[in-house]
């Protein structure tokens, strides 16, 4: 399984979307490529979820580490178009309540 | 089969029977001499190095310009022999780094055991299964022999060697939190500021803590971000979701865990897993909840250690045997 990483800067605002599979073998890539991102003050970290149907509990550490990064430089994070399934991690583990967080338009097919 | 000789001789005498009879049987003999050299380290460029010699003595008038590139061929493969050589090492190496783990993974074994406790009223059946050698799974009882039964069921994100590491931290702090009494928020909310002072950014930990009490027959519980359980309801033949929110271990110090109570009545089971269940999947395919519980209850028969092997089989069967993550199913259910 693979994951594309595609970074767009613009003003600002960092969109990096995210095609495959957040496990074991893809999670050290997103880390090395998202962390900077959050390194720089003020910067908006726009994580894009729509083609990620699958992501195992080391994707979350990546979050959490880069969540814990946006407080100590002052960037923030928000994570977008997130799939029920991955949702459904976020949830359980509660960083629903400290992340921020837009899932994917619910019952809308 | 006569003893394959490592020497000229042999080598010069199979090479001559080979080019007289062009026999397959010397070829046999040949690839036998190769596995031979092999075992006994010998290098290709050695190898080469007696094909010449044999050729010499077999054609002694050879021609200078095949001695040339016999000479050429030499040279060619010694950057094989080296790389050889490397491999070999590479691999005595390995075997050295898997013993060391095995050990690691034995010592762990030993730090982290837990007995399954044997209570009148309850029956506890309890199991772990590392998909690799080192479990990131954790389960613990605590039995105070005075009718509470403390349960630990935990997760370490990060897997391997690092994720059992932390494992032994865990179980050293709540070994040292025993005289704190055995609220499971309070139990949470300690154990979640040891982590977070101590572990990677990027680790963390989920942990569910019950504790049953078998003078009230009342379980009571809280949950660090932990997969839910299932509570089973004997009247009603339902299972129930054990959903409570609850942030990870080790993300941020200032979180207070909520504690929830719920009365067990005769036949009710507890069920507590980690995700290793709950992500199993069959090729591409994801194991909805249901499945899970309709095997659970297709075993519910059987004694509750009897249902967690028969649980596990299933899902090592549809997973051909090849586990994807460690997996941990703990089921308690009230008998008397």
């Amino acid at each position: 399984m693979n994951l594309s990483i595609d970074v767009t800067n613009n003003e600002g605002v960092s969109n990096v979307v995210l095609t495959g599979e957040v496990d074991a073998f893809t999670a050290p890539k997103l880390k090395d490529t998202l962390l900077p991102l959050t390194k720089e003050k003020g910067q908006v970290v726009e994580v894009d979820f729509q083609d990620v149907n699958y992501m195992d509990s080391t994707g979350l550490g990546v979050f959490i580490s880069a969540l814990k990064s946006t407080k100590e430089h002052a960037s923030t994070m928000r994570l977008v178009h997130m799939q029920d399934r991955v949702y459904r991690l976020f949830k359980i583990t509660g960083l629903t309540e400290i992340i921020n967080i837009e899932s994917t338009v619910q019952g809308g097919m | 089969m006569s003893l394959l000789k490592l020497d000229l001789e042999n080598y010069k005498d199979l090479l001559k029977e080979y080019i007289k009879t062009k026999d397959e049987q010397a070829l046999y003999q040949a690839e036998q001499f190769s596995k031979h050299s092999m075992q006994q380290n010998i290098s290709p460029e050695e190898i080469i190095n007696i094909h010449i010699q044999a050729l010499q003595e077999i054609y002694p008038d050879m021609p200078e310009y095949i001695q040339s590139s016999m000479n050429f061929l030499l040279e060619t493969m010694i950057s094989y022999g080296l790389a050889y050589q490397e491999y070999q090492t590479l691999r005595e190496k390995q075997l050295e780094l898997k013993s060391e783990i095995s050990v690691a993974a034995n010592m762990q074994k030993t730090l982290l055991s837990t007995v399954k406790p044997d209570l009148e009223d309850v029956e506890v059946g309890a199991l772990s299964v590392p998909a690799k050698q080192m479990n990131g799974d954790y389960h613990h009882f605590v039995d105070d022999r005075q009718g509470t039964l403390g349960i630990a069921v935990a997760d370490v994100i990060g897997k391997g060697v690092p994720a059992a590491l932390c494992m032994s931290m865990i179980k050293y702090s709540m070994d040292s939190f025993s005289g704190m009494g055995t609220d499971p928020n309070v139990i949470l909310g300690s154990l979640n500021r040891v982590v977070e002072r101590n572990v990677d950014a990027s680790m963390f930990i989920t942990m569910f803590y019950g504790v049953y009490n078998s003078n009230k027959h009342t379980f009571t519980y809280s949950s660090a971000g932990h997969e839910p359980g299932f509570y089973y309801h004997k009247d009603r033949d339902e299972f129930e979701e054990i959903d409570v929110p609850g942030l990870v271990l080790g993300v941020s110090p200032e979180v207070t865990y909520k504690q929830y109570e719920k009365k067990v009545e005769k036949g009710d089971m507890i069920i507590l897993l980690t995700d290793g269940v709950t992500e199993c999947r069959q090729g591409d395919r994801f194991i909805e909840q249901e499945e899970i519980l309709h095997v659970i209850k297709q075993y519910s028969h059987l004694p509750a250690q009897g249902i967690v092997e028969q649980v596990y089989k299933h899902f090592e069967r549809l997973q051909d045997f090849q586990l994807r993550d460690d997996f941990t199913l703990i089921i308690l259910r009230r008998n008397v």
